[in-house]
């Protein structure tokens, strides 16, 4: 990180985010952070994954289907599915406050619902889907790494699904729209926006997750819509290698 | 050889345009197949489908599970198959309930059993019944549990894995559909076999797999043989 910005941080004043084109981490405005993910990394979950991006690190494990308890949450006609997303409090500067917030119940709700639509909920009826995803360390696009993450540890955990979702955000900074923000740009920068997207066969289906903070034109909503597509394929191809790394050699039959 | 070579595919993998050739692990959507869930490819001549890789086991009518009994109720026995959904064995399904014999009795708390799968309702209500000739309380000998998705590796083709097993060791074994295995036999046999399962279940997919097993039960064989002639315990 750039020494400059460093100091007016400290001060409390909004740093320049982008130097001579670059973003402060050297980045190119399309360009994500180094991700890497790594599926069935524990034992006693159906399903789960372990990812980074950038300095965000999380961990996602998936139950299921099994029964729902507490008994009158049970739905005779599908599954339901549950969705915690949950930070330590070691995860950023300042402790955490252990717990559910206010915060956290927002990001599980729609995190939630952009998952429902992909997995085949009327197969398994009265029984439900658990997904805990828990933030170790985080550094700006927590939600988009946690669906991430989620989404391949659903895969492990071999639920019916349509399709895969993937997630990624784009933040204005600068007056600049810049792919997968990290934590300065998304402090200081005028605007943040969240996708999360239906992929099918390779295919960007549909968008099943759209949050925005801040203000941007609509010309721009539609150049960041552009930015995050081209970002989701290349998560999504992680994604895919991540599966297909934890089973590979199973081809034989 | 038997050795295909078989594709993985993810939830949402293209696999057909033919919407009649869709078979279990897809789903068709506009005249289209696609995998619904992880899997082995398997493609003939006659349609697509896919071999699950994971996943918990979804009980189907006709299917020997081993389970556990969870409750005791007035017509029956509310049991634990390892599946989202608890299974019922009424009091009718159990040959050895007779009048005037108290049902706690017949099967408490904690017994284990196995039962075929009678009956499912589309609300995922199963019910179960013993009236069959592999069906039994399990009294003695040792349960097993292993990913569903391997218990057809576990059979081998046309039951030529499980065959193997009961011949050379000489000890009972049924396998109930939902991963939970039962063995029954001479204590340290039994206990091969189950070293077995495990290496059964770990390296499914690998080739000559049958030959390895039936060297590894020489071995372990040959090893209490020692232990035997040594005088060890």
């Amino acid at each position: 990180m750039n020494e400059e910005a460093e100091i007016l941080k400290r001060v409390g004043e909004k740093p320049q985010l982008i130097i001579d084109g670059k973003r402060l981490d050297g980045r190119d405005f399309e360009e994500l952070r180094p991700i890497k993910i790594e599926a069935g990394v524990l034992k006693r979950a159906d399903g789960s994954c372990y990812l980074e991006m950038g300095k965000n690190k999380v961990v996602a494990a998936v139950y299921g289907p099994r029964e729902v308890h507490p008994r009158h949450l049970q739905d005779p006609s599908k599954a339901i599915i549950r969705y915690r997303y949950n930070m330590a409090p070691f995860s950023v500067e300042e402790r955490k406050r252990p717990g559910p917030d206010r915060r956290s119940i927002e990001i599980s709700k729609v995190s939630r619902e952009a998952l429902e639509p992909i997995i085949m909920k009327e197969l398994f009826p009265r029984s439900g889907i658990d997904i805990f995803v828990e933030v170790l360390q985080a550094d700006a696009g927590t939600r988009t790494a946690c669906l991430n993450a989620a989404s391949v540890a659903l895969v492990d955990a071999g639920i019916a699904m349509k399709g895969i979702v993937t997630a990624v955000a784009v933040a204005k900074v600068d007056g600049h729209l810049v792919l997968d923000p990290m934590k300065d740009e998304d402090n200081y920068g005028e605007a943040d926006l969240p996708f999360a997207f239906v992929i099918r066969n390779g295919k960007i289906e549909s968008i099943s997750l759209l949050q925005m903070d801040g203000r941007m034109t609509a010309d721009e909503v539609k150049k960041a819509l552009e930015m995050a597509k081209r970002g989701a394929m290349e998560i999504y191809k992680l994604q895919r290698e991540a599966v297909m790394r934890k089973y590979q050699g199973e081809e034989v039959e | 050889m038997s050795n295909v070579s078989r594709k993985i595919v993810l939830p949402g993998d293209l696999l057909s345009t033919n919407p009649k050739a869709a078979g279990y692990g897809t789903y068709v959507e506009n005249g289209k197949v696609y995998a619904k869930t992880l899997g082995l490819l398997d493609k003939s001549n006659t349609g697509v489908r896919v071999i699950p890789l994971k996943g918990r086991y979804i009980p189907s009518v006709g299917d020997v599970v081993v389970g556990i009994v969870r409750e005791v109720t007035a017509n029956g026995w509310i049991v634990d198959i390892h599946s989202p959904y608890q299974a019922f064995l009424p009091l009718q399904e159990n040959p050895e309930s007779k009048p005037g014999r108290k049902i706690n009795e017949i099967l408490d708390l904690g017994d284990a059993i196995i039962a075929k799968v009678l009956n499912i309702d589309p609300k995922m209500k199963v019910t179960l019944t013993m009236k069959d000739r592999v069906c039994r309380a399990i009294r003695f000998g040792r349960i097993v549990a292993i990913n569903p998705a391997r218990v057809p590796r576990v059979i081998g083709k046309k039951g030529s894995m499980i065959k193997l097993l009961k011949s050379e060791l000489g000890i009972q074994i049924i396998v109930g559909q939902n991963g939970l295995i039962w063995l029954s036999g001479d204590r340290r046999k039994v206990s091969i076999a189950e070293e077995a399962i495990y290496i059964i279940e770990e390296e499914a997919h690998t080739e000559g797999l049958t030959d390895r097993i039936t060297e590894f039960i020489k071995k372990r064989k040959g090893e209490i043989e020692d232990e035997r002639g040594s005088g060890n315990p």
